[in-house]
């Protein structure tokens, strides 16, 4: 057995065809990982074709795992290990491997005709292409078909086990544990022993190559586990903290959970998930298409459900008149958008923060929405309950944007109490609100309290009978009405309405170095990248600092003076500028954007020569652009 | 057939079903009529107020929720039928009303329309169809005749029209029903036949809209030609019109409606209206007989027949899950697939 050295991260990149299984690896390794006990972050990245055509650059898929002895926060800026199951996955992701760090190559698909699918002239293994990196050639299809013979598996079905193989190389090198995933497979193939039995040899067959041939002693290293907080820990992706979320959130406010939605990528799992828990009373529906599941949650919502849609980009597109009703009528509404590649279909597998505008402005008339975005796969659970509270205590629709690298990326997450999750019960109306003229009692949909929050009468409420609509009306009765000052006063109160939201959310934490020359202002997913590019910065001896933005709409009350303690002002967002424009336009105070628009994130060495770039230009009394 | 009267019902009049609000229909239009049909009908029924909720989307017709107090929805163009799905699904208990037009559920709100349907969602779809749009003043709607001149067809129309309750059927509709505003009797007991039908109950309302399509059902509402151009269809019976009942319907033997002399054919060979058939296919073949107000079209209640509810199978489902796993507990759902323990 060969000894292994120690360093403190390391980012492995499985990369090979969409059939190839990479995502199943990528996952089965990361929870290997996190039971060892390394901090980690996941990156997985698939193309939208279920099978593109096999053994072509477009159809690569990948899977990035960064894991580490401390606390990490982005998939690392560039892999240190890169396996590749064939010449397309290697021609897609060799840009992305500085020289001098290793490629582990299944060398049985470098083939002259899988060179051909990948447009390679020549081999790229022996035609220099690779000189500067440590490559290690293995024979991963036939060691794999040799070792599933031995459980009785035909040649054409063991070669599918390939990616056991690489998963058992790759666990010996970095000594993960294997147990859970020998589980995981029995469990998962019980009903076909034959293909579980050939994983099995696969996956040994991989551990023991890495064990008996001498070939990795010097790339053999072992990460001891990170010091977490003490806890129970589990992997969780955005999507399904997200849908974890909702659940906690209704039961929060004593509600049941209605979600509609209609199939998008990438949010489909979170219908997915939450149809999975119907015995908390949750109530999933496939719409027929974006529209009706946005107006189904409005119709559960008004029969007094927590009425939840999740979506992506062209889903909010449909979704924009039916959010302008629920902005009439002031009804709760959660409505998730995981951001994907736009315009139109754009990227669908791809992650992007360009909703943003959108979700702020993309309706017509003056429809003021409360806007909310989480900034890591675990935050996405607090998040969603934060939608759902600020949903039922002020009446009104809210966005939770998520994006596409939240929603499949994964983390450790500490496993919260349940008992410790703040609760929010609902008190719906009960009794008329209103003496009329005539000394009878009424209830008036539209009265409102000091917050500006209209109560919420759920039909079955005897009395409490009352009609509301999209169509304009006059507070406190609802009654349709056009009159001038009446609408005057309906669009002030709904902007009002939500600017208070302000007084009921956390202020904006700065961290960073304090006496910083530069502040990083950053939201939804690029939390991890700006933290880690800024600690990069002030490691070498910079002085920045970071605020991050949970809230979108309204603004964190403490925002202005956030901003007026700093000359320089850097916003990277996964779009052309759009939190920059509502800064600059909000603020009045210039700002430098920092974008990217490439359908991945940014590493944190983006963002950290940004932050050395504006740390050294003069001090400009004009701000500069 | 009565339904059962609640206890606090009997003392509940038609005003109590009435709002302060102004009606503000043109006058003479068809929908006075149908709100004062469906008033009344509620008080019949001994409705309960407080769990009666109509649900609307735009268009002249959709104004009706402000006048009934009851609970309500105005919602947006063509997606009442949505709206209506989420409460019904969510509420079981509630009795759910979706009031519509031709404009409303057949074009912009075309696909929540049948989506309702087939599931058989637990409904009442009242389509008030005046085959014009009247609250943006007279452009044809899906279902105006071919040919058809307005201010948007100063040639004619080219679309061919939907026939409505053709369309319900093929949407998989469970109860489908025609109905005249002006007839107050079949209307309320058509309702009466809707109310009681579990699951989506469509009923078709030719309404007239004197301002931009007058007299455009004269031929089969109109005193001189309704008795030759009104089909009234009733379950168990044979289906026969005219002043003397001399016409009858009969099935050919490819299944096609046809209209025949009594005398021709004799008085066995007249088809017997089942609206319980499971199979849709001669309800359909009877939808044919007109597409629109242009000669005998039957009326009343065309299908009527059981299937379990959406509402019923969303709730057996959730039952059954409480059942095998308990009722949901959060600790376990957050421990659910590998964890590990830190300290
Ligand atoms: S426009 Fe026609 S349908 Fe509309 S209210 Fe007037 S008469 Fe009735």
């Amino acid at each position: 057995m060969s000894s292994a050295n120690s360093i403190d991260s390391v980012a492995i990149r499985f990369a090979g065809d969409s059939g190839d299984g990479m995502q199943l690896t990528g996952d089965r390794f990361t929870l290997e990982t996190a039971i060892f006990g390394n901090d980690l972050v996941t990156f997985p990245n698939f193309p939208a074709e279920i099978r593109a055509p096999a053994g072509t650059v477009a159809g690569v898929s990948s899977f990035q795992v960064h894991f580490s002895d401390h606390e990490i926060l982005t998939p690392g800026d560039a892999p240190d290990v890169l396996v590749v199951m064939n010449p397309a996955a290697l021609k897609a992701n060799i840009g992305d491997l500085p020289p001098g760090r290793t490629v582990i190559a299944n060398v049985d698909n470098f083939d002259e005709r899988s060179l051909h699918k990948a447009e390679y002239d020549s081999d790229p293994l022996h035609d220099g292409t690779l000189d500067g990196y440590t490559v290690f050639e293995v024979p991963m299809t036939t060691l794999t078909v040799e070792a599933a013979k031995t459980v009785g598996a035909k040649p054409r079905d063991a070669e599918r086990s390939k990616n056991f193989f690489a998963l058992g190389l790759v666990s010996w090198l970095y000594s993960r544990p294997i147990e859970p995933t020998l589980e995981w497979n029995r469990a998962k193939f019980s009903k076909d022993t034959l293909v579980a039995d050939a994983n099995e040899a696969a996956l040994r067959a991989g551990w023991n190559y890495g064990d008996t041939t001498e070939m990795f002693t010097g790339v053999r290293y072992e990460v001891a586990p990170a010091k977490l907080e003490p806890g129970t820990y589990r992997s969780i992706s955005g999507n399904t903290a997200t849908s974890y979320g909702l659940i906690a959130g209704a039961q929060a406010a004593g509600l049941p959970l209605f979600l509609a939605s209609y199939p998008i990528t990438p949010a489909s799992d979170i219908l997915h998930e939450l149809s999975r828990h119907k015995n908390f009373g949750v109530r999933t529906m496939q719409a027929e298409d974006e529209i009706a599941a946005i107006t189904l949650a409005i119709g559960a919502a008004f029969g007094g459900h927590l009425g939840v849609t999740t979506t992506s980009g062209p889903g909010l597109d449909l979704k924009a008149e039916a959010l302008g009703l629920a902005v009439q009528l002031e009804i709760p509404l959660v409505v998730v958008d995981v951001q994907r590649g736009g315009p139109s279909t754009g990227l669908p597998t791809k992650t992007e923060q360009a909703d943003l505008l959108h979700a702020m402005f993309g309706r017509h008339g003056e429809s003021p929405v409360p806007i909310l975005a989480a900034s890591t796969p675990g935050d996405c659970f607090d998040s969603a309950i934060a939608a759902c509270r600020i949903a039922v205590t002020h009446m009104t629709p809210v966005i939770l944007l998520v994006d596409g690298y939240l929603a499949n990326g994964s983390q450790p997450w500490k496993l919260p109490d349940p008992n410790a999750i703040e609760r929010f019960p609902v008190e719906f109306a009960t009794e008329p609100n209103h003496v009329a003229e005539d000394g009878s009692s009424e209830f008036w949909p539209y009265a409102r309290d000091e917050r500006l929050v209209r109560p919420w009468a759920v039909p079955g409420t005897p009395g409490l009978e009352h009609r509301i609509g999209g169509i304009e009306h006059a507070d406190g009765t609802g009654h349709i009405s056009y009159t001038p000052a009446n609408h005057q006063h309906m669009t002030e109160v709904r902007a009002e309405k939500v600017a208070r939201i302000a007084d009921d959310l956390p202020p904006l934490q700065v961290s960073g170095a304090d006496d910083a020359d530069a502040l990083v202002l950053g939201w939804g997913s690029t939390f991890g990248a700006i933290e880690e590019g800024v600690r990069r910065h002030n490691q070498g001896g910079g002085r920045a600092a970071h605020a991050h933005l949970h809230q979108l709409n309204p603004f964190p009350s403490n925002l202005r003076v956030v901003l007026d303690a700093y000359d320089k002002v850097l916003v990277p967002e996964m779009n052309s500028g759009q939190l920059a424009f509502l800064i600059q336009g909000h603020f009045v105070k210039r700002v430098r954007s920092l974008s990217k628009v490439a359908g991945v994130p940014f590493t944190a060495g983006e963002v950290a020569e940004a932050i050395a770039a504006l740390s050294a230009e003069r001090d400009d009394p004009e701000g500069h652009q | 057939m009565s339904e059962p009267q609640g206890a606090t019902a009997a003392t509940l009049t038609r005003k109590d079903f009435q709002t302060d609000q102004e009606v503000r229909w043109c006058p003479g239009c068809g929908d006075y009529t149908i709100l004062a049909s469906v008033q009344n009908f509620l008080v019949e029924i001994g409705a309960d107020k407080s769990k009666t909720v109509f649900i609307s989307g735009i268009g002249c017709s959709s104004r009706f929720p402000y006048y009934m107090d009851t609970y309500g929805i105005h919602s947006i163009h063509g997606r009442a039928p949505a709206v209506a799905t989420g409460l019904a699904t969510a509420r079981p208990d509630l009795d759910v009303w979706v009031i519509t037009g031709d404009g409303d559920a057949l074009s912009i709100g075309g696909n929540h329309f049948i989506h309702a349907l087939r599931r058989n969602v637990n409904l009442k779809i009242l389509l008030f169809n005046n085959m014009i749009y009247g609250l943006t003043k007279g452009q044809y709607s899906p279902t105006s005749e071919l040919g058809k001149i307005t201010k948007s067809s100063p040639a004619g129309t080219a679309d061919h029209p939907f026939n409505t309750v053709s369309l319900a059927l093929g949407a998989e509709a469970t109860f489908v029903a025609r109905t005249l505003d002006m007839d107050r009797p079949l209307t309320e007991e058509t309702l009466r036949a809707a109310h009681r039908h579990k699951g989506a109950s469509f009923v078709e309302i030719w309404q007239n809209c004197n301002v931009f399509n007058d007299k455009a059902f004269e031929l089969v509402t109109g005193k001189s030609s309704r008795a030759d151009n009104q089909i009234r269809l009733q379950h168990g019976e044979k289906i026969t019109f005219g002043p003397d009942r001399e016409r009858g319907v009969r099935f050919t033997p490819q299944g096609r409606a046809e209209i025949v002399e009594v005398a021709d054919v004799g008085i066995d060979e007249i088809a017997v209206h089942d609206a319980h058939r499971e199979d849709p296919s001669l309800a359909f073949s009877l939808s044919r007989l007109s597409n629109g107000p242009y000669g005998p079209t039957p009326i009343g209640v065309f299908r009527d027949v059981d299937r379990p509810t959406y509402g019923e199978l969303v709730e057996h489902q959730i039952l059954a899950a409480q059942e095998r796993h308990g009722p949901g507990d959060l600790a376990s759902l957050f421990a659910s697939g590998s964890t590990w323990t830190v300290g």
